[in-house]
Formats: structure tokens, C-alpha cells, sequence
């Protein structure tokens, strides 16, 4: 690891996967659990790739983690609204703490 | 430095193998599998950084594809429908 700023995105990057992770283990329910987790899991881990991409620079490596890259940035929020949209609408509960579901309110209608 | 990265990044998936053991419900546990596909992307892009070889961001493209593709499933699954609709 030579390049200074590839150290630092990737550091930061680790930083929100661990936080993320962290969320994961702490929260109370499922869609918090959601929330935390995929968001910052996915800005972290898309860090890292670009901070690879930095360190490689545009050889075929640095293509291949600028491809991943965008990658998980498209599908990894796709795939966290189908799981939070089937778990919602196979009937489990939200956390007696929140206050607003606009989904029921939409099914209600 | 680098292995203390390695190192946090294990913290994590255990983190993740934690709630798909002790997860209340089925949900809780396709978020932590979810989650722990991509983890293992950013593990194998610092691989990758690691040892200055390329072939593990292959592993990388074909982790999130698998990953993107199991999740999906997982959430028809768990919406009851069968998988022509």
C-alpha cells in the first residue's frame, strides 16, 4: 500500500463496516437492523473497492473493483428493499417504538 | 496495518454469524446473510490490495452477483409467491 489516499478511504471505509456491523447486533428489530446495517455496510464496503481501484490505479485490477464497485452500489439497496418489503408484507411486526408505518397505511386504504 | 483491518473485518462477520444464529426471526437472519455477502467483497478487495494480485476482485464480482441473486430469492420467499410471478 503506497498511495496515502487509498489508505485513508479504505480506513474509513473498515470504519463504517464495523459500525454497521455493530448496528447489525444492537438494534431492536428487524427494519432497524435493516436500516443500520445495509446502508452504511454498503457505503463502507464500496470505500474499500474504490480505494483498491485507487491503489491499482487503471490497470485491469482497478477496472475490475471500479466495475464491483458500482455493482454493489446498484443491487446491495435493491435487495434490502425486497427483504424489508417481504418481511412486511408477510406480517411481522414493527418495534412497539415506532411511530410511523406507511405501508399499513397504504394497505389499510 | 493492514491485518489490523483484516482484523476488524472478522469482528464483523462474527458479528453477523451472532445474529444468524441467536436471530429471533427468519428476516433477522437474511439481513445477517445479506450483510455477510458483503462483507466477504470488501475481504476479498483487500486481498487483493494485500498481495498486489488481481484475481481475487474476481471473487469479488461473483460473491455480490451471488449475493444480489440469494437475497432476492430469499425476499420472494419470505413474500409467499412463487417465483414465476
Amino acid at each position: 500500500m503506497s498511495n496515502p489516499i487509498a489508505i485513508f478511504i479504505i480506513t474509513v471505509g473498515v470504519l463504517f463496516d464495523i459500525l454497521g456491523c455493530l448496528g447489525l447486533v444492537r438494534l431492536p428489530d428487524v427494519y432497524n437492523r435493516l436500516q443500520a446495517a445495509t446502508k452504511s455496510v454498503t457505503l463502507g464496503t464500496c470505500m474499500i473497492l474504490f480505494g483498491t481501484f485507487l491503489e491499482f490505479g487503471f490497470t485491469s485490477g482497478g477496472i475490475k473493483a471500479l466495475i464491483c464497485m458500482i455493482f454493489v452500489l446498484l443491487t446491495s439497496p435493491t435487495a434490502a428493499h425486497a427483504l424489508s418489503r417481504g418481511s412486511h408484507i408477510s406480517g411481522f411486526k414493527l418495534w412497539e417504538g415506532s411511530k410511523m408505518d406507511k405501508l399499513e397505511e397504504e394497505k389499510g386504504k | 496495518m493492514i491485518t489490523f483491518f483484516f482484523i476488524l473485518l472478522l469482528i464483523g462477520s462474527f458479528m453477523c454469524l451472532y445474529r444468524i444464529m441467536v436471530g429471533p426471526i427468519p428476516p433477522d437472519r437474511m439481513v445477517a446473510i445479506d450483510i455477510l455477502g458483503i462483507l466477504v467483497v470488501g475481504i476479498c478487495a483487500l486481498f487483493s490490495v494485500k498481495t498486489g494480485k488481481d484475481f481475487y476482485l474476481y471473487i469479488s464480482i461473483g460473491w455480490a452477483i451471488l449475493a444480489f441473486v440469494g437475497t432476492l430469492a430469499l425476499a420472494k420467499f419470505l413474500e409467499g409467491r412463487s417465483f414465476d410471478e
